[in-house]
Formats: structure tokens, C-alpha cells, sequence
């Protein structure tokens, strides 16, 4: 097996990433030599024997972070660099390896080695298509999709060589911000996924819609059940089109093939369709159930595992007395 | 201030296409890819929607549209495309699809706005953060990397300029967060999420107009090959298919507990 770099950032504090771990699970998986290198606070006494550090690069930005992944691969000499999916390595990392002279594959799921040769898995279409590939051209940098290993723990390096890069900006990083509602979106560490899909703003039973009433059976689940909280696109875009909707929604809780796909233990999909473009952001829901009317939706067509057809104001009226 | 921007955008099968891979002569391909009917990226979309919006608040903006896609399947999707908003096409006429490189297509983008010689003091890229077809998030980088452009945003929802020309950008990041950053003056590569804006309503008239532009260029798209690195050992269809147990005719406060009890495993 060649040589193989992790290139992995640190967090605030200097902390690594959960998703760097898992990452550096996936290299050992591999065999063969590796070297870990880290940029970002504190990155020289973190786990890495190779480290670029200082002011400049404990910003997360695109001209910064890409100098220091260069400088960090030309001076492993690995020709398989392995980075987790972040979104701070996903911005920069594309830039690095094309600067040296290197090709890069995104969302890896699986690592393995046939015949002494890198192979991986990855997803197409938005995880309708599974593909497993391989590429001849070195530097290879594959960014790995958190969750896809289990993580190893790691110790901080006995020796590190601080690296010497010089990078400017013109960008400066103002700091993070959650969504305006105070709601929270996907929360990676919640073990369920609740979506709320379209019907909830539709007319009932009674010829009227409950919309006040909805909002608050929906955040009275995601309060209680500390869950992340999803939407379909027909939901957000509906608020987006001006239409009196769920206020807390945005397109930040979008599902599916033009938002997120999370990755939870277990879903639950309430006045939701189960439509394909939807769906395919639930490949990485372990057990899925959904609450709707129809019962010939897209969720009763093998992607869910339970559909009850029932009025989902009723189920999640009972539902949020049993578990607040 | 004006801006030139240039919007990257390719062709997706429509989302509600069934889709299934068939071996191709050096990568997979999509079982009558030709046939299926096509629509403009969903991000791209988004990026060229927040582009027609910038160009309007600031007057005498340009907006260019590169796309890189078979020229009848573009031809096709222009037609809708068109009467959203007003731009300029810039075609590269070359098969592109989920099995193609991303790094091949970023290098032949960022190779044809190379040629278009545009000042980039005022040069804004715009593009879809990822595809809907190989989903890499990778080719507005390394359009960035050809042209020269150090500040990149990925995964945008917004831009707000400020009166200096400099302007803060949002980006998605983990944990359903917004990161902002504030970047002095262009040139940038923007690579958006969804953005905040509605699609725009269908305008005959722009639709006209930008037809009349369209059709030259899409006569005059240049064959694009796009070469690819990638050896696929497979592509196929995940095979898990759930068995659906149907619950019906059974009391609200009944499924509320089976639910409660499933939550708490």
C-alpha cells in the first residue's frame, strides 16, 4: 500500500473532529505507512507529526486552509491523502490537490485494497447509484464521509515539524451563526430525525387549516425528543413562495435531493409523501416510520419500514403527552 | 458597483426519473440517458436565480451562463430556463453525466472562462455547491484554482454587498450552522446551496430575448471532450428494499405508543 497522509483541521480550542478519527480509522484499515498532518488552532500539539499553525490559519477560509493542505501534502509526499468530509476541508481541500497536481473524490464511503490497489465506494445521483472506483493519478485526495468508520483514539505526536506557510486573505471570518428562529436544524449527535412534510399546512378534517397547531406539535417533538428536525421542499419552498406556512422552517431543514442527507439512527416522517427526490436523503436513516393518510405513498413502497395510516395532528397529539 | 458574473451550471435527469446504470466503453451510463428528460442543476439553478437578483440591485451587471452538456439537451432546457431571467450563454457542447470527472469538468469551465477574458476586479463565479448527478463539490475549486481566484465560498445561502464593494457571505456548515465571513472585494467563486429566493416566475419577454442570444451560441457551442481518470469497478442500484408493514384502522393513541415505545430502543 502507498503512503498514505490523513490531513486533518482542529476545531475551536485545538480539538480534532470526531469525523478526523473516523478518518484515521479508515487509513489504518489500509495498512501501510501514515503520516498525520493538522493545520488550525493549536495544530502543533495536536496528533499530527506534521503541523501548520498561527493566527492566519485558525481561520476557517478558503485561501488560508488551501495553502496550509498544499504545504501539508507536498511535504508528506503521500500519494493517497485521506481528510474528512467537513465543510472546511470539503471548501479547501479540492483547491490543494489541484495545486499539486492531484485529482480528489468526495462523500467516500468505503475504503478497501484489491490486489495492493486503492479501491472506494461513493454514492452518484444523490445516493441513487452506489459505484466503487479507482483512479491511476497521484496525489489521490479522497475526502471520507463522517460516519463511515468507527473512531480511533489518537495521542499526540511525539515529534512534530511545524511547517513554515505563507498565506494571505482578503477574507476575514466573522463567526458562526444558527438559524434566525432559534430552531435548531440537524443536530449530528440526536439519535432521531423528525420530518415534517407539506400536509401539515393543508386543509383537515374540518375543512380548515391548523397551522399554529401544527407548528406546535412539531416543536413540542423536537423539544421533547432533543431530535433534529427536516423538511421536504415542497414544505419550505411553499414559506419561500409566501404561502402562510411553519415559520420555523427553512431551506436549512431541507431533505432529500436538493438538501441534506443526514445520517440518524432512526427517522420519522409525518404528513410527508415519501416522494423519491425526498427520499434519497433518508439512504443513511437506519429504521425509518412515517405518519400519513395515503396509504399508498411513496413510504409504503419499501422506504419505510412502518407506515401508519393515520391524521398525523392525532398521533403526534398522544405522541407528545407520552414523551414530554 | 457592476458585476460581471459568470454562472457554472450543467444538466440533471429530472429528480423524478427513475434512474439505472448500464456499462458504458469507459464509465457507467444511465439507462436512456438521452430520452430522460434533463433540467438545469438544482443548486446551479439557485446560484443563477441569486445571480439575476444581484445583477438587479446593482445596475449594469452582466450574467453569463457556462454550461458544459450535450447541445440538444441544453437546447432543451434552455427553453425553460430562458424565461426565468436574462443571461448570456456560453455552451460547451461534450457528454457530462454522474460518471463523468468533476476535476476534468472543473479544469474545461474554468478553461472556457478563462477564454472569455474577463477583468476580475469585478468578476464573480456563481455555481451549484455540489450536483445532483456526481455530487463531488469540487469543480467550482478548481475553476477557482484556473483562473486565479483565491476566496471561495461553498455551500452559500447569501451575499450581502456593502456600500465599500465588500460583501459578507453565509455558507452552510455542520451542525445546521451558518458560517460568515467577510470578504474584502471580488474576484470570489461563490458556490451555492439553495439560497433564499423562490424560482422566478416564466417571463415571455425575457424568454425572447434571451433566446435570440441563445441560439447563436448554442450553434457555435464548441465539442468539448471531457477526458476521465476514473476506473469503475461497479455502479449499480442499492439492493435494500424495506418491507413496508402497513398499520391502518387503528386508534391515534395505539400508534403513539408504538411510536414512543420504538423511540425509546
Amino acid at each position: 500500500m502507498e503512503k498514505i497522509l490523513v490531513l486533518v483541521h482542529t476545531i475551536e480550542g485545538g480539538s480534532i473532529p470526531r469525523a478526523a478519527l473516523e478518518t484515521l480509522a479508515g487509513a489504518q484499515s489500509l495498512g501501510g505507512e501514515i503520516a498525520v498532518g493538522v493545520f488550525g488552532e493549536g495544530a502543533g500539539s495536536s496528533i499530527g507529526s506534521l503541523a501548520v499553525e498561527g493566527e492566519a490559519f485558525s481561520q476557517p477560509r478558503y485561501a488560508t486552509d488551501a495553502a496550509a493542505c498544499e504545504a501539508l501534502i507536498r511535504a508528506s509526499g503521500a500519494a493517497i491523502v485521506l481528510a474528512p468530509h467537513t465543510s472546511r476541508m470539503a471548501r479547501a481541500l479540492p483547491g490543494a490537490a489541484t495545486r499539486v497536481g492531484g485529482v480528489v473524490d468526495t462523500h467516500i464511503v468505503g475504503l478497501s485494497v484489491e490486489s495492493g490497489a486503492l479501491t472506494v465506494s461513493r454514492w452518484f445521483y444523490r445516493q441513487r447509484i452506489e459505484g466503487t472506483l479507482s483512479r491511476a493519478a497521484r496525489p489521490w485526495v479522497l475526502l471520507v464521509e463522517p460516519g463511515s468508520f468507527e473512531a480511533v483514539e489518537a495521542a499526540p505526536a511525539g515529534v512534530v515539524t511545524k511547517l513554515d506557510v505563507a498565506a494571505v486573505s482578503k477574507t476575514q471570518f466573522v463567526g458562526f451563526q444558527s438559524p434566525e428562529t432559534g430552531e435548531q436544524t440537524i443536530r449530528p449527535d440526536a439519535e432521531t430525525l423528525f420530518v415534517a412534510g407539506a400536509g401539515w399546512t393543508k386543509k383537515q378534517k374540518d375543512g380548515q387549516t391548523h397551522t399554529p397547531e401544527a407548528a406546535e406539535l412539531i416543536l413540542g417533538f423536537v423539544r421533547a425528543a432533543k431530535s433534529s428536525l427536516g423538511s421536504s421542499k415542497s414544505l419550505v419552498d411553499m414559506g419561500s413562495e409566501g404561502e402562510p406556512v411553519l415559520p420555523f422552517l427553512t431551506h436549512l431543514h431541507q431533505i432529500g435531493q436538493t438538501g441534506s442527507t443526514p445520517r440518524h439512527k432512526k427517522g420519522l416522517a409525518t404528513c410527508c409523501h415519501g416522494e423519491e427526490p425526498h427520499v434519497v436523503g433518508w439512504r443513511f436513516i437506519r429504521e425509518r416510520r412515517a405518519v400519513n393518510l395515503d396509504a399508498n405513498c411513496g413510504w409504503a413502497r419499501g422506504k419505510a419500514d412502518v407506515l401508519y395510516v393515520a391524521d398525523a395532528f392525532e398521533v403526534m397529539r398522544e405522541l407528545n403527552k407520552l414523551i414530554s | 458597483m457592476p458585476y460581471q458574473i459568470v454562472v457554472c451550471g450543467g444538466l440533471a435527469p429530472d429528480p423524478l426519473q427513475t434512474l439505472e446504470p448500464v456499462p458504458g466503453p469507459t464509465a457507467p451510463a444511465l439507462k436512456n440517458e438521452m430520452m430522460l428528460p434533463g433540467v438545469l442543476d438544482p443548486w446551479a439553478s439557485h446560484a443563477l436565480y441569486e445571480a439575476a437578483n444581484l445583477a438587479k440591485k446593482h445596475p449594469g451587471s452582466s450574467i453569463k451562463l457556462v454550461s458544459l452538456a450535450p447541445k440538444a439537451k441544453l437546447q432543451q432546457v434552455l427553453m425553460t430556463i430562458a424565461q426565468k431571467v436574462p443571461f448570456e450563454l456560453v455552451a460547451l457542447d461534450g457528454a457530462n453525466n454522474g460518471f463523468s470527472d468533476a476535476n476534468e469538468t472543473g479544469k474545461a469551465l474554468g478553461e472556457a472562462i478563462a477564454k472569455l477574458g474577463l477583468p476580475l476586479e469585478n468578476l464573480l463565479v456563481f455555481g451549484g455547491y455540489e450536483s445532483a448527478t456526481r455530487g463531488a463539490g469540487v469543480v467550482m475549486q478548481i475553476v477557482a484554482e484556473r483562473l486565479g481566484i483565491a476566496d471561495v465560498f461553498l455551500a452559500v445561502d447569501e451575499i450581502a454587498v456593502e456600500a465599500a464593494g465588500s460583501f459578507t457571505v453565509k455558507e452552510r456548515v455542520e451542525g445546521g450552522k451558518h458560517m460568515v465571513s467577510r470578504c474584502a472585494a471580488p474576484p470570489a467563486v461563490l458556490a451555492w446551496a439553495t439560497g433564499s429566493l423562490p424560482e422566478p416566475p416564466n417571463h415571455p419577454q425575457t424568454g425572447m430575448a434571451n433566446m435570440r442570444v441563445i441560439m447563436p451560441s448554442l450553434q457555435k457551442a464548441a465539442p468539448t471532450a471531457v477526458p476521465t481518470g476514473i476506473a469503475f469497478t461497479s455502479a449499480s442500484l442499492p439492493k435494500l428494499v424495506r418491507e413496508t408493514r402497513i398499520v391502518k384502522d387503528t386508534p391515534a393513541a395505539e400508534i403513539a405508543q408504538e411510536i414512543a415505545e420504538w423511540l425509546k430502543q
